[in-house]
């Protein structure tokens, strides 16, 4: 097993067990914090992938700005765990079979494949600033240009909706 | 490592979104599996976009890599400002019936 493997291993463990944490956790700010947790794994496998563009824009805009965003709701909310309301169990339960069966029915689908396609670790300049930025900024700058339209109208539309009235 | 691993991987997060998503009833819960199931898939366009990096096709089209990358990265952006209109959707919802139980929306037909 190489260094790459155990990472791998390493991080998909962190991801998968700060996942379940996630729903299993009865305070909403515990769940914040696991999924914060959650992100960084995501952004461990993007170094891993030699992804390091997406690494640092997942931290900062996942991590750093989305995750505030939902802390600060929780907390101007004052909720605790008392005000979750009652479960129903068996709803939970049917949930928890047909989410398995569906990953159970994904992943026997996928172990079928008899090929091997390897994911080079390190292989490539795709995930790097300067590749992705001349990508960004000539193939893509139209639809670059526009989502700084829809982040105005998200903008807008936030401030439109949370208004008093 | 294999594609597999990586495929394997993903649908599991995945799946733990699409649980989350059927058995919490806290609406900001239910807003953050959504939030993983988008992660998921960035994390598979990422790995396939390595793999073509990794494979003899690459030659023939180089770019195509990186446009797998700036997917993710629009995916992110798409994300980031449907966060902060749901999330004022739901802050809306908590101050109108002081809950944020996701069967209390039903009552909004009326």
């Amino acid at each position: 097993m190489g260094i790459t493997t155990i990472s791998f291993i390493l991080l998909s463990l962190m991801a998968v067990g700060s996942g379940i944490m996630m729903i299993l956790s009865k305070n909403p700010v515990n769940s914040i914090l696991w999924l914060i947790v959650l992100f960084f794994a995501i952004s461990g496998h993007y170094i891993l992938l030699n992804a390091q563009f997406l690494a640092i824009v997942n931290i900062i805009v996942y991590a750093g700005a989305i995750m505030v965003l939902f802390l600060f709701v929780v907390m101007l909310m004052n909720l605790n765990a008392e005000s979750e309301p009652a479960k129903n169990h068996r709803l939970q339960l049917i949930a928890i079979i047909s989410g398995g069966s569906l990953l159970l029915i994904l992943l026997s689908a996928i172990m079928t494949v008899k090929e091997a396609h390897p994911v080079m670790v390190a292989a490539g300049n795709a995930g790097l600033i300067k590749t992705l930025g001349k990508v960004l900024f000539t193939d893509y700058v139209l639809p670059f240009e526009i989502s700084s339209v829809l982040f105005l109208s998200a903008m807008v539309g936030a401030v439109v909706i949370g208004k008093k009235d | 490592m294999d594609i597999k691993a990586y495929i394997a991987l993903s649908l599991t997060l995945f799946t733990i979104g699409i649980v989350g998503v059927l058995t919490r009833r806290n609406a900001i819960i239910v807003f953050m599996c959504v939030e993983v199931m988008l992660n998921a898939v960035n994390l598979l366009l990422v790995a396939f976009s390595n793999m073509h990096a990794a494979s003899n096709a690459a030659k023939a089209l180089p770019t195509f890599a990186s446009d797998a990358q700036i997917f993710v990265f629009f995916i992110m952006i798409v994300a980031a400002a449907e966060v902060s209109v749901g999330l004022s959707i739901i802050v809306m919802l908590y101050r109108n019936t002081h809950s944020i139980d996701v069967n209390f929306l039903n009552r909004l037909k009326n």
